[in-house]
């Protein structure tokens, strides 16, 4: 059936079970999105340190994909440079957009959310927690400066 | 499958008269319980677009030949035509558009702006589509008027114990829903009506869910304006208009500028028609309207107390069987009171990933906010699954919906 190259038993697993979705008191950058399509709502949080993310965390509300996504970047990005986070964040985008083929081992979990390509409504779920980290960690790079 | 309710209806062979039921999404039957969002249309209605192209298209009112002719004829036609499914004294009180969200944003531009001031009051409800809100935001911020909201009770009933309080020497405008579009509610608008009048103030009445559904009389209900979307009750999309009572459709200043409108341009100045044509520039949405008409035809042909009898009980059925298998149902539960949008949340599943596995089933419901995001808040919910009814609805078709929503249980189980 279709439906479970969507509905991928790791992405359900995500969403019944998430990871590291919890408060992060004293986050260092804290950014918080929604998606107004389906009322999707994501938040990310993140202890920075020496260039890294150091822990990760997440709350939200919203459809499987979008939470199933969101549980996977928290264990993706966790231990990663600021660097290697943006990077990835990148690459998940290109995969959603057809044009990365992903790579296993860099995508771990993530590579089972590539069957949303073919529901272009359901892009914007799948993406919604990486745009959030993707702005959180710019964020984090102009306090820096600063 | 027999006919349901009064038996006047007969949805199994309405459904016939609609091609797009041919279609088997999924290899499954199509069951579309999706026509608050938009109808289907019935052959008859995609045979009078088709005979208007390819027999009378002209552009109207410019040319004196005889196609011209025709087509400005059948136009004129369409206009009279819908204001007699309305109940409208006459046909000038009818302005054609594209339908409720252009109607309100002419109410709100030509009146709105025209008459209100800092101090005055806009009193919507909570139950509120965008299109009934946004454009009274912008009229609010160009004039100073403030924008107040009646709130809901429990089951989703506008709240009037002080109406009093609410419709005041203050207030201009009452805009509200005749219909909800969600959760199916029904405001008493001849009582809003009565009192918007008594403080000198105009009542627009968003009709998108109601003029398709029921049996509607603007001068019983003593509107000021009503809109109608065509699309939504079998037409053409971009088909319908806004009634005006035409001494308040006078006093207004025109929305769109442009060719036709017009009685005469200077360099510094032009002088316009009266309504209608004052409110319709640029080139018509000649076919639809024509298209429209033969909407109507057919819904009068099956009646509109049999269409809403008919939506009544699958209404009843729907919300018996929903909450049989334990979903939530927002609003009244009452079907007698409510029109036929049933709003559901179910085992806590998203509606975007019911609606997912509903689709796998042949199922079409919508999932989202519904353009309600006000009314979204007041239920407490980012969303809501909704299922919503017409004519070519059965309750087979409730049917495989209750049986789908098991196998989205079985899918996602109990989190």
């Amino acid at each position: 059936m279709a439906l479970d190259e969507l509905y991928k038993e790791v992405i359900l697993d995500h969403y019944k079970t998430p990871r590291n979705k919890r408060g992060l008191p004293g986050a260092e950058v804290s950014c918080k999105k929604n998606n107004p399509l389906c009322g999707d709502e994501i938040t990310i949080r993140a202890h920075l340190s020496d260039g890294r993310v150091q822990e990760i965390a997440f709350e939200g509300q919203g459809c499987s994909i979008s939470q199933a996504s969101a549980s996977m970047l928290t264990e993706a990005v966790d231990g990663k440079s600021v660097t290697e986070a943006a990077a990835l964040a990148e690459k998940f985008r290109g995969m959603m957009e057809g044009k990365v083929e992903p790579e296993e081992d860099v995508f771990g979990d993530l590579v089972a959310l590539r069957g949303v390509v073919k529901y272009p409504v359901r892009i914007k779920c799948a993406v919604l927690a990486w745009d959030v980290l993707q702005e959180a960690l710019a964020g984090a790079t102009t306090s820096a400066r600063h | 499958m027999t006919a349901i309710g009064g038996g006047m209806l007969d949805a199994e062979r309405i459904r016939k008269d609609f091609p797009i039921f041919e279609r088997t999404p999924h290899g499954k039957r199509l069951v579309y319980l999706d026509s608050a969002n938009t109808s289907q249309k019935p052959r008859q209605v995609i045979d009078a677009v088709t005979d208007f192209y390819e027999r009378h298209n002209a552009n109207l009112y410019r040319a004196v030949y005889e196609l011209a002719e025709e087509a400005t004829a059948r136009f004129e036609e369409a206009r009279a035509r819908l204001a007699r499914f309305i109940g409208a004294p006459d046909p000038s009180c009818l302005v054609f558009n594209r339908g409720t969200t252009e109607s309100v944003n002419l109410v709100a531009h030509g009146y709105g702006r025209k008459f209100l001031r800092e101090g005055d009051e806009i009193l919507l409800s909570d139950l509120e589509h965008h299109s009934n809100v946004v454009p009274w935001q912008f009229c609010a911020q160009a004039t100073g008027a403030k924008l107040r909201f009646i709130s809901l009770d429990e089951e989703g009933r506008l709240d009037l114990a002080n109406l009093d309080g609410l419709i005041t020497e203050r207030t201009k405008v009452v805009a509200v829903t005749g219909q909800s579009n969600v959760i199916g509610t029904m405001p008493p608008i001849r009582r809003l009506a009565d009192a918007a009048h008594a403080v000198g103030a105009v009542i627009v009445v968003d009709g998108a869910q109601l003029v398709p559904h029921n049996r509607v009389d603007v001068v019983e209900l003593d509107i000021d304006f009503l809109t109608i979307s065509g699309h939504k009750m079998l037409g053409p999309t971009a088909s319908g208009g806004l009634y005006g009572k035409r001494e308040v459709l006078d006093r207004m200043d025109p929305f769109l500028g442009g060719g036709e409108m017009i009685m005469e341009v200077h360099r510094d100045h032009s002088t316009f028609k009266d309504p209608p044509h004052r409110f319709e520039a640029g080139t018509m949405n000649i076919a639809q309207e024509i298209g429209l008409v033969a909407a109507i035809d057919y819904l009068e042909d099956i009646g509109m107390d049999s269409v809403r009898a008919h939506e009544k009980d699958l209404t009843r059925y729907a919300i018996d069987r929903l909450l049989d298998v334990g979903a939530t149902v927002f609003g009244s539960h009452d079907a007698e009171s409510r029109g036929g949008a049933v709003s559901f949340w179910f085992r806590d599943i998203h509606p975007h990933d019911m609606a997912q596995v509903l689709d796998q089933e042949g199922v079409c419901v919508r999932p989202g906010h519904h353009c309600a995001q006000i009314l979204m808040r007041c239920l407490g919910v980012p969303a809501t699954t909704r299922a919503s009814f017409y004519v070519y609805n059965t309750q087979e078709d409730v049917d495989a919906l209750i049986e789908a929503l098991g196998k989205v249980e079985a899918f996602f189980g109990s989190r």
